[in-house]
């Protein structure tokens, strides 16, 4: 999947207003069984998007004008938790989506978003609440900025809201870095690290085997 | 320095590769293991032209989406299952990883085998794509699950990147009283201090509770460590720990193991380690547990009543909470117990081990489950099966009216993919750790219990204890 920078948006955002919403109704098992890394748009919060006749779930938020055009996510906390699936993360990017923010995240969503260029936003549980009131309020109309480069979000009334990220993460984002390339800079520093635990700890190891530069090269066959 | 290291610490720091400074590390990882699920990282790698840099640290095997029935082979009933399953025997005899395939006697659902077959050991980083990773953490590793690009990124490069978590230390005391399993220490914990509770932290188990645990105990109770939203739970290691992983097939031998072991005895916490928040959990007065709603946090003592939701704290709170009891077709102030079930299953990464298995039969012994009842039981691997036939444990849950199956992640997680799955509505009191809506099948209301717990709903055809407990 190709990466894009992340540095500012402005765009429409969408109240989800609930807690804990898991990965499984993020993307629903059914809807994850593609052994490739795109196209999940369709399966994004399917059992509540979809009745079980599969029409419209009138109610549901995305499913509202201007909602379904959101390119930003408010979510409750602990947004992402349980399952593992990285799916999560690209059913959301596919159906349109560059960033949540939320008071807190699963954790490995957290850091799945994150290595493929979407953005988590972590702020206060009341603040989030603050901006969804001011989004409703405006119909949807009212556009929420977040910006990376200055670590700030900004209500569609003019608040900011300041925010942190990791900085090795914030840089790789902004330069829609390839992580294994990212970290395959300081191969020097694995090969040594490797071949001296491999003295140091060799229970953890099975034989004797040292690493050098060709280990990370595929052979000629 | 102020205070001592805790187990977290020093685990940490014997594997970092580099630090960048904004408490993200290169973290060297001494064990990566595949499901059918990662099968598209071979694909990626291969794109890319990278080799898997130690391919003999590297494993998988077939657990989330093959069939649990008996004579299973690569066609699914879950859609697609099998392109996943060829997709990763290929990759894995492509690269030379070890593969523990559908009819090997290692197979099984990976936090099972793993401790098993010492694959995962004490004082080590442990990855896989699957969140319940964080199981390995009751030998006293560092495990946690990671998602796709991380997998490939440890697969490629031996590392991975992370942010160091928190330190949290939840000491359980007190007499832990008859009949009360691992299974409602950590439910219980996870109903106190919430489902987001744990966001951010690893969380070391500890206190007299813990140590007179059994290592398949403290897997389960690491197990749902991610039901807190903790990065990873971990244990201590101990004599217990060496006990049960001596001899095993992948554990370090001869001089190899004693080096290892003078090791693992330097990796508990010092005791004047300090932690970012430190929790005590009285035991002596805790009742078997069971959840009530879609959360994991949802979660009530057997002789409690469902909560209220207008007395919950926020209104958001309350929200989540209707919206629960509507999914749960629950009232407020009902009691759980009594509450009539359509099925019973025991298995999973949470619940399905050779004690949880001994544990149920022992409920199960001379009794027949309730008419109308459907009745599952997936022993965790092939050698767990193997063990619980050898004691006669399978006759007593055949005898007992349960289908005795395969091992395999399937009926805890395949309801919502078309896979195998209980009965559009039906109401399941379950050995797992997800009661989250659709899990088990459409419409489906999952109840988590222990295995005991399990087993005594099954008979009693509702939510029941058992008579010791």
């Amino acid at each position: 999947m190709e990466r894009k920078p992340f540095r500012k948006l402005t765009e429409i955002a969408a109240p989800l207003r609930r807690l804990n919403v898991d990965t499984d109704a993020i993307i629903p098992g059914a809807q994850l069984l593609k052994v490739t890394k795109g196209g999940f748009g369709q399966g994004l919060f399917y059992n509540w998007r979809y009745k079980e006749n599969g029409e419209e779930e009138p109610d549901f938020i995305l499913n509202k004008a201007p909602y379904q055009h959101a390119k930003i996510l408010l979510a409750g906390h602990n947004f992402a938790c349980g399952s593992s699936r990285e799916v999560a993360v690209w059913a959301l990017r596919d159906y349109g989506f560059r960033c949540v923010i939320a008071p807190s995240f699963g954790n490995i969503f957290y850091s799945n978003a994150l290595k493929n260029g979407f953005l988590p936003v972590v702020i206060a549980e009341d603040d989030v609440e603050r901006i969804s009131d001011e989004v409703e309020a405006s119909q949807g109309a009212g556009k929420v900025t977040v910006d990376l480069e200055k670590c700030r979000v900004v209500s569609p009334g003019g608040c900011e809201y300041a925010f942190e990220v990791p900085e090795n993460y914030r840089q790789a984002m902004l330069d829609a870095l390839d992580p294994i390339a990212a970290t395959l800079r300081f191969k020097d520093d694995i090969i040594a690290f490797q071949n001296r635990d491999r003295d140091r700890r060799s229970w953890a190891y099975f034989g004797p085997r040292k690493i050098d530069d060709d280990s990370f090269n595929m052979g000629d066959v | 320095m102020m205070g001592g290291e805790t187990l977290l610490d020093k685990i940490w720091r014997d594997h970092v590769i580099r630090d960048f400074g904004d408490n993200t590390y290169l973290l060297h990882v001494d064990r990566a293991f595949l499901h059918e699920l990662a099968a598209v990282a071979f694909e990626s790698l291969k794109n890319a032209r990278r080799p898997i840099l130690s391919p003999e640290l590297t494993f998988a095997t077939v657990d989330h989406l093959l069939d649990t029935t008996p004579g299973r082979g690569d066609d699914t009933i879950i859609p697609n299952g099998k392109d996943f399953i060829q997709k990763l025997r290929a990759g894995a005899r492509e690269t030379g990883i070890s593969f523990f395939d559908i009819d090997t006697a290692e197979q099984g659902i990976v936090h099972v085998i793993a401790p098993e077959q010492a694959v995962a050991l004490p004082g080590t980083v442990f990855v896989c794509c699957d969140s319940h990773t964080s199981t390995i953490g009751g030998l006293g590793a560092l495990a946690w699950g990671i998602g796709t690009t991380d997998i490939e990124h440890v697969m490629a490069t031996g590392g991975i990147v992370q942010t160091k978590p928190q330190t949290m230390r939840v000491n359980f005391t007190g007499a832990l009283p008859r009949g009360l399993t691992a299974k409602d220490l950590i439910l219980h914990l996870i109903g106190e201090i919430s489902a987001d509770g744990g966001n951010g932290y690893a969380i070391e188990y500890a206190g007299p509770v813990i140590e007179q645990l059994g290592v398949e105990e403290r897997l389960s109770i690491c197990n749902m460590s991610i039901e807190l939203s903790a990065r990873l739970g971990l244990i201590a290691p101990d004599d217990v720990t060496y006990e049960y992983l001596a001899g095993r097939p992948y554990a370090p031998k001869g001089a190899q193991w004693d080096m290892a072991l003078s090791y693992w005895r330097s990796l508990p916490s010092d005791p004047s380690a300090q932690y970012d928040r430190v929790i005590d959990i009285d035991c002596s007065v805790l009742t078997p547990q069971v959840t009530w709603g879609t959360s994991p946090e949802h979660v009530i003592g057997f002789h409690d009543h469902v909560p209220d939701p207008s007395q919950a704290e926020t209104k958001r709170e309350q929200a989540s909470m209707s919206r629960a009891l509507d999914y749960m077709e629950l009232k407020p102030g009902m009691r759980i117990a009594g509450l009539p079930i359509n099925a019973a299953f025991i298995g999973s990464c949470t619940n399905s081990r050779l004690s949880d298995l001994r544990a149920a039969a022992k409920v199960l012994e001379g009794r027949k489950i309730a008419e109308g009842v459907m009745a599952i039981c997936s022993p965790g691997s092939a050698q767990t099966k193997r063990l619980a036939e050898a004691e006669g444990i399978d006759r007593i849950f055949k005898d007992a009216g349960f289908e005795w199956r395969e091992s395999g992640c399937s009926l805890c997680m395949s309801g919502g993919a078309g896979g195998e799955r209980f009965p559009d509505h039906a109401r399941v009191v379950s050995s797992t750790n997800r009661n989250f809506e659709h899990r088990q099948g459409r419409n489906v209301k999952s109840h988590l219990a222990s295995p005991e717990t399990v087993a005594a709903s099954a008979v009693a055809g509702r939510i029941a204890i058992a008579e010791h407990q």
